[in-house]
């Protein structure tokens, strides 16, 4: 079956091997150590470290439709937040009548803003199901549909990242009106408890920390399906000659299409698993600054590995929170440096160096895939 | 005290006019002043009302300061020396005050010895019109028209004899016409039918006032003529916020023009995908702010030289970047969008560290600060029309570079086919080179012209980048017409909807529209045809 081939691959074999005992090694280190063993990790840590898994599963997502489809995308945190937003309202309306104004349906936002009941977008999302099936249905729909028009009028390269660029920018301005119904700039906080387990409890962090593990396993193994069956050939060729492949006979807009909408519905997996963790969401997710971050992450890992977009997502936050803390000012020029420094000189990103230097007897055996996949 | 330079005459003139009064003497004579200011402090206020009729009618030199004193309520009066004080500052328990005769300093009085004279709303309305009456007077044209303008509405029995005489004596066509409809107005309210034809045209919110008034005239006839001519000013006022908005649209226009022209030449023509364009927008805004700190006091000149120096320096920063990182990613746009981005990071940081992460204040000359007056509705400010202006001729002269010059020529033929062209003798890299500097120049000019719209900070050409590039994407790409087109097209668009939705909604319709247009015209307004297309 298509989706077990991967188990079959080595390199999936050993980044799940790598996945699931970082998960089990931290696990153990927070909670089997007393809280003053050096080696004890702290469940402020362990927080921290699911971010970063979030943070990867949407690096894994945008290394699917940039590595192996050829599309830059520039708007996938749209994507992410919108997941995120999905399981933000979800938590709010968990939040029941413990707001600062105890209404039991309204947030307080909207008490705020006085207004008398719930717009019909909210509806639904007091049942679990229905908001975790909308994490993944409203960036799936969005993508589909800017997908769809795009894909048709054959909107490629520069042209499709920059209107990509503008859709995550106006939704971002849309996000910040408080007409809109999303908590405006604040967006949503002050979660309590996700299907009914409290968010501020030690363990019910470690278990969503577990649980985006798992959820990056599950995304990686996917996506590497995908890229490794028949349709993730012929996106791989669109990538790589997309007129030769449509004269071949392929409708490359619908394996374009699929991949794309399959790459989104990650995001906003990634995005829902992100909010609980940190707490809020708010508009500035949808900011374009970020939506670029997130390429520079797969850049640096390594494009088209899918891999490398989880040791990119990994190094950069946590260089960005080493950074942060020390030396705010020179975070920018950090991550302005690795910008440059990674396209000029890295174009293979980290991967591609591990690829260098261990796999080099085995590169000329791929000639006919991309050059990028012998690191896998 | 330039009003009483040319008082003399002209206040003479008036008693006479007025008839009050037989005789005047300009006298400086203290108790003739103490007794004219001792009739305003009385309880009643048509008692007052007379008081300040005798002051008008007295000629005294002095009356025109105590009428504006008595306006502004400074005037008062000391509770036991019954002194009459002129209050300077009446902030906190001592009051610095100066003798309202002589006008020379008093020293310090407490708040609690001092009766203010009070004045109504009627008496306010008298003494306005009073002040008005002897601007009329002045021999300065622009004080002349303000007292006009103020009278409009408030003209009264007593008054029209002589705003009848002036109007006759009066050389300046607008103060002229001023008056007469301030007489109109006054005929108007009397139920004088004829008044409402000298008065149909004008934009003036008290004529419109008065008009209104009339509609509720008992006179069907008065009131039928004052809404036909309501209704004719109401249809010329929507042409002029028609005209406004058309303006304002332009405006903004010309500023997304100019900040996108930059990158119609750089990704355009090259198709090198710069992000960090608008930090080179942002660099000509900090060279304006520069010059400004090198020449103090001389904001103009300091402006005019930040033209030249913000084409250099955002020039210099360009080749920087073309010869640093852009040249390694030749073919690779993706690539190059990323690295240019980096670039864009860089340079926000280094202005935040180096300069400040505050804004700047750059300060407008004299000569771009204050509006156009078109008529009475309708008044374009100043510098949005320079930098409308500015934006045609930095367009214009763009346009002449990329036909009438060896380079523009060079740059075409390195753009249709780079092969052929070095194979001509053109060196590709020294145009490549060239053509970079010239687009980041000028995008140095956007950032001198937007430096006297917005404020200058870090985050300026943040603003402005994706707008740029939707612009540039929309009027087609290597085209600069498209361009042109595009962002005055998208600037009204924008000021037209604004509006209807607000701010940020017209920004997000234009966005959408922009991103569905795309996908039915993928190669923008005005495609390129022929060779140039095929690249």
């Amino acid at each position: 079956m298509w989706l077990t081939r991967p188990f079959r691959e080595r390199s999936t074999q050993l980044f799940l091997g790598v996945l699931l005992a970082a998960l089990a090694i931290v696990t153990f280190l927070n909670l089997a150590l007393p809280a003053d063993n050096p080696l004890h990790v702290s469940t402020y840590t362990v927080t921290l470290l699911g971010k970063y898994l979030s943070y990867a599963l949407l690096a894994v997502a945008v290394d699917l439709v940039w590595g192996y489809l050829g599309i830059l995308s520039l708007g996938h945190g749209a994507f992410f937040a919108l997941g995120g937003y999905a399981m933000g309202m979800y938590l709010m309306r968990q939040i029941g009548d413990r707001g600062t104004y105890g209404d039991p349906v309204l947030p307080d936002f909207m008490v705020f803003l006085d207004w008398d009941s719930l717009p019909w977008y909210w509806l639904g999302f007091d049942m679990p199901w229905f908001a975790f099936l909308m994490v993944m249905l409203a960036p799936g729909l969005l993508a589909l549909v800017f997908g769809f028009l795009a894909f048709r009028s054959r909107v490629t390269g520069v042209y499709l990242s920059i209107i990509t660029q503008a859709m995550t920018f106006a939704l971002m301005l849309a996000f910040f009106r408080n007409e809109m119904g999303f908590g405006g700039n604040n967006g949503l906080t002050d979660f309590r408890e996700l299907l009914n387990f409290d968010l501020r409890s030690d363990a019910t962090r470690l278990g969503l920390f577990i649980a985006t593990g798992i959820a990056l396993a599950l995304g990686y193994v996917i996506c590497r399906a995908i890229v490794a069956s028949k349709l993730g050939r012929v996106s791989v060729a669109t990538r790589d000659a997309e007129a030769r492949t449509r004269f071949l006979g392929y409708r490359v807009e619908r394996f374009q299409l699929f991949v794309f909408v399959v790459s989104a519905m990650l995001a906003g997996v990634a995005g829902a698993l992100y909010v609980p963790q940190v707490g809020i969401i708010n508009p500035s997710e949808f900011s374009p600054i970020f939506s670029i971050e997130i390429v520079l992450w797969v850049a640096l890992g390594g494009r088209g590995t899918l891999y490398g977009a989880v040791i990119g997502a990994i190094l950069v936050n946590y260089a960005k929170t080493v950074f942060t803390g020390a030396m705010p000012d020179a975070w920018l020029f950090a991550l302005g440096g690795l910008f440059v420094l990674v396209t000029v000189f890295l174009p293979k990103g980290i991967a591609g160096l591990l690829a260098y230097r261990f796999k080099r007897d085995r590169q000329a055996s791929r000639s006919h895939d991309s050059p990028k996949e012998a690191a896998a | 005290m330039r009003m009483i330079r040319s008082f003399v005459p002209g206040l003479l003139l008036l008693c006479l006019l007025f008839g009050l009064v037989p005789v005047v003497q300009a006298q400086e004579d203290e108790a003739a002043g103490q007794a004219l200011l001792e009739a305003l402090a009385v309880s009643s206020y048509e008692a007052k009302s007379e008081a300040i009729e005798s002051i008008i009618t007295s000629g005294d030199e002095r009356s025109r300061r105590w009428l504006e004193e008595l306006l502004g309520g400074k005037l008062q009066r000391h509770k036991e020396t019954g002194r009459f004080v002129i209050v300077l500052e009446n902030r906190g328990r001592n009051w610095p005050v100066i003798d309202a005769l002589s006008f020379e300093d008093a020293g310090e009085m407490s708040r609690r010895d001092l009766d203010r004279i009070g004045i109504n709303n009627a008496l306010r309305g008298q003494l306005q019109s009073a002040l008005a009456v002897l601007d009329l007077y002045t021999d300065d044209v622009d004080d002349r028209r303000d007292a006009a303008r103020e009278l409009l509405g408030s003209v009264d029995a007593a008054m029209v004899e002589p705003l009848r005489e002036l109007v006759g004596s009066e050389d300046d066509a607008e103060v002229r016409r001023l008056l007469e409809q301030g007489l109109a107005i006054h005929r108007l309210n009397e139920g004088d039918i004829d008044a409402i034809a000298e008065l149909e045209g004008s934009l003036n919110s008290r004529v419109r006032a008065a008009l209104n008034s009339a509609t509720r005239s008992d006179n069907p006839l008065v009131a039928d003529a004052a809404s036909a001519a309501l209704l004719d000013i109401e249809q010329k006022l929507r042409i002029n916020s028609g005209l406004e908005t058309l303006y304002f649209g332009l405006s903004l226009g010309s500023v997304l023009v100019l900040a996108a022209i930059g990158l119609a030449i750089t990704f355009g023509v090259m198709g090198v995908i710069n992000m960090a364009h608008g930090e080179l927008i942002m660099l000509g805004a900090y060279t304006t702010w520069g010059m400004q700190q090198m020449l103090p006091g001389q904001p103009g000149l300091a402006l005019v030289l930040a033209i030249p120096a913000g084409f250099v320096v955002s020039a210099l920063a360009g080749i920087a970047i073309e010869r640093g990182v852009i040249q390694f990613l030749k073919g690779r746009p993706l690539e190059t969008l990323l690295a240019t981005f980096g670039v864009s990071l860089i340079l926000q940081q280094l202005v935040r560290t180096v300069i400040s992460p505050l804004n700047r204040t750059v300060v407008s000359p004299e000569w771009m600060s204050g509006s156009l007056m078109i008529n009475e509705g309708l008044s374009l400010t100043l510098n949005r029309l320079f930098v409308l202006g500015f934006a045609l001729v930095v367009f214009a002269c763009l346009m002449l570079v990329m036909r009438r010059t060896r380079l523009g020529l060079e740059v075409r033929a390195v753009t249709q086919n780079r092969a052929m062209a070095r194979a001509m003798g053109i060196r590709a890299t020294r145009v490549d080179i060239m053509t970079f500097a010239l687009g980041s120049g000028v995008a140095g000019l956007a950032g001198v012209a937007l430096s006297q719209l917005t404020n200058v900070g870090p985050n300026l050409g943040q603003n402005y980048i994706i707008d740029s590039f939707m612009v540039v994407v929309f009027g087609g790409v290597g085209n600069l017409w498209g361009t042109l087109v595009a962002g005055l097209s998208l600037g009204v668009i924008n000021q037209v909807l604004e509006p209807w939705v607000g701010a940020v909604l017209a920004k997000i319709v234009v966005l959408v529209f922009i991103i569905l247009f795309i996908q039915k015209r993928p190669r923008g307004l005005f495609p390129q045809k022929g060779r140039a297309a095929e690249g």
